[in-house]
């Protein structure tokens, strides 16, 4: 090999470490060292000012275990990701079905459906507690009308988070529809030209075609609503609180009051680890086998 | 039989579209009437700028404003210097640990920073960034979503463009001013408009990192001025609420088509 090969290869080396510095300094200082900080602190005992932290092993995690709150609260997540992933997906394929076709009014339609994901999550929970507020709300009223009985939706355990999971499908449905659009617009025509001459109804075409080769959106929207579970929490610092009696509090919230109202760090950063853990599941899933699967590259 | 399903269709998308903007319209409608016509629905009832007046003076709005203006600008600029750089040496330099490294970045994909809030508002204290705009942005700047944005952007420049810049005796730096930049300029304003859009709405970080109207962004402001704690009544909240939003929600009826196509390039890979 000449000097000048290794040369050439020796400063690209140099110029690639150089360039990936800025990212490598803010991603290990905010994210790979917070990670290994996090695992680290969960090990140990909360630090008071007559007691030093000790090291407790395991321990935060067996209390968490044993907490009848940290259950309730992972049921309540369950119950979010599994009511908010396939309703807003479903209805996200509906949206992109309806705004892809000749209807009219169809540019109002689509900006409709878009709209809440611009919004704030604290401005959306300010619209919605509009329609939740107990006598005065919309949804009251509405029920007035029909001679329901006013309802406290956010107050009452068995309906709060249910007010919460609605707000979520609202605001990331119309998100998750533009993907589904950008999809349907790659389908190509002839497909829809040879349904239409075997005599395939709109349905069966929908049923059989469009919606298998949406597949992969379906699956990367998936990944993303999953996430969004975990992460889509601003309105309940606006709605519930987490109440009332935890019934609509979510893990990162609960990580959020355990840290930052009392002030309990080591059981918060126990809490987190799990969350990463199940997150780190999902990364791994989709890297390796949704990944190999699908192909959209 | 045909129109008539046809009808039906579109009358389910007309009546979801209006499901969908409903919230909006009655928080317009709340915020321009006092709150007793509001809850009631008086259609005839006059209408009033009342209150916004009391919303306006009830928390220091344009301080709220300049500081989320600051914050997305901070962030974007950060974003921009991190992710071209880590985006171009990924894309095109050739060095030993590459694909590791680029394995790493990808992890971050899914160490939400919003988990993390423990140790990175320890870290931010630590660099005495706390309750400061630098602090809320940072943990933002090095984006795995940006960076492989950016990759994926240069990747799709052709070649031969970089080896012509290279036979004139461009400078590594100088092919990235003058060659990727330029042409990945799509990406750079999509990758702009989705970053503006959530970090003008992002909350929880910043509720952390900040504790004063200094620092404070809308989204914080907006969720201390709307508790219960304050007794504000819900036509002032529904004013407060429009002001916040208004910036944002007219950009994009005005660029919704450069919107929906920024979502859309950097959600699709």
């Amino acid at each position: 090999m000449s000097d000048h090969v290794v040369n050439e290869r020796r400063r690209q080396a140099i110029y690639g470490w150089i360039m990936l510095s800025p990212a490598a300094i803010l991603l290990t200082t905010f994210a790979f060292y917070p990670t290994l900080a996090t695992f680290w602190s969960s090990l140990f005992s909360r630090q008071t000012r007559r007691r030093p932290s000790e090291f407790k092993g395991f321990e935060n995690y067996t209390d968490l275990f044993a907490d009848p709150t940290f259950w309730k609260v992972v049921t309540n997540n369950l119950t979010y990701a599994f009511a908010t992933i396939p309703i807003s997906i479903a209805i996200a394929l509906a949206m992109a079905l309806w705004a892809n076709s000749k209807i009219p009014a169809r540019g109002f339609v689509r900006t409709a459906y878009f709209t809440p994901t611009v919004l704030p999550m604290i401005a959306a929970a300010n619209l919605w507690l509009f329609f939740y507020t107990p006598g005065l709300g919309v949804l009251d009223q509405i029920g007035g009308f029909f001679g329901l009985p006013s309802v406290n939706w956010l107050g009452q355990p068995q309906t709060a988070l249910w007010a919460v999971i609605i707000v979520t499908i609202w605001k990331e449905a119309g998100f998750f529809m533009i993907f589904y659009l950008a999809a349907l617009q790659t389908i190509p025509e002839d497909l829809k030209e040879a349904a239409d001459i075997e005599g395939c109804s709109r349905w069966t075409y929908t049923r059989r075609i469009v919606i298998p080769l949406l597949m992969p959106t379906t699956l990367f929207i998936m990944v993303n609503a999953l996430i969004n579970s975990v992460k889509l929490i601003d309105h309940l610092f606006i709605l519930t609180k987490g109440g009332p009696n935890d019934a609509s509090k979510l893990i990162l919230y609960y990580i959020w009051e355990m840290a930052f109202a009392f002030f309990d760090a080591p059981h918060a950063a126990a809490l987190t680890i799990i969350i990463l853990a199940v997150l780190g599941i999902v990364a791994g899933i989709k890297f390796t086998i949704l990944d190999k699967r699908t192909h959209y590259q | 039989m045909k129109p008539l399903s046809k009808y039906v269709e579109a009358l389910g998308a007309i009546i979801l579209a209006i499901i969908w903007v409903s919230p909006l319209i009655f928080a317009f409608w709340a915020a321009f009437h006092s709150t007793s016509d509001a809850v009631n629905f008086n259609i005839s009832s006059p209408w009033t700028l009342a209150n916004f007046q009391s919303a306006w003076v009830g928390a220091p709005w344009l301080k709220y404003f300049i500081n989320t203006f600051l914050l997305v600008t901070v962030i974007l600029l950060g974003q921009f210097f991190v992710t071209t750089l880590a985006g171009f040496a990924f894309a095109q330099i050739r060095f030993p640990g590459r694909d590791f490294v680029f394995i790493l970045v990808l992890m971050q994909l899914f160490i939400l920073p919003e988990v993390l809030i423990v140790e990175n508002y320890a870290m931010v204290s630590r660099l005495g960034l706390f309750d400061t705009i630098l602090g809320v942005g940072m943990p933002y700047m090095a984006s795995a979503f940006g960076i492989f944005l950016m990759r994926q952007a240069f990747k799709g420049i052709p070649i031969e463009l970089h080896e012509a810049a290279r036979i004139e005796g461009c400078s590594w730096i100088g092919i990235l001013w003058r060659v990727y930049v330029p042409l990945a300029r799509p990406t750079y304003l999509a990758y702009a408009l989705v970053s503006v859009s959530t970090h003008w709405n992002n909350f929880l970080w910043p509720l952390i990192v900040t504790n004063s109207p200094d620092t404070r962004p809308l989204t914080v402001g907006l969720s201390i001025f709307g508790a219960p704690e304050n007794g504000v009544d819900i036509s002032v909240i529904s004013a407060a609420t429009m002001m916040s939003v208004a910036p944002l929600l007219i950009a994009f009826l005005i660029f919704q088509r450069q919107f929906v196509q920024a979502f859309l390039r950097t959600g699709i890979k």
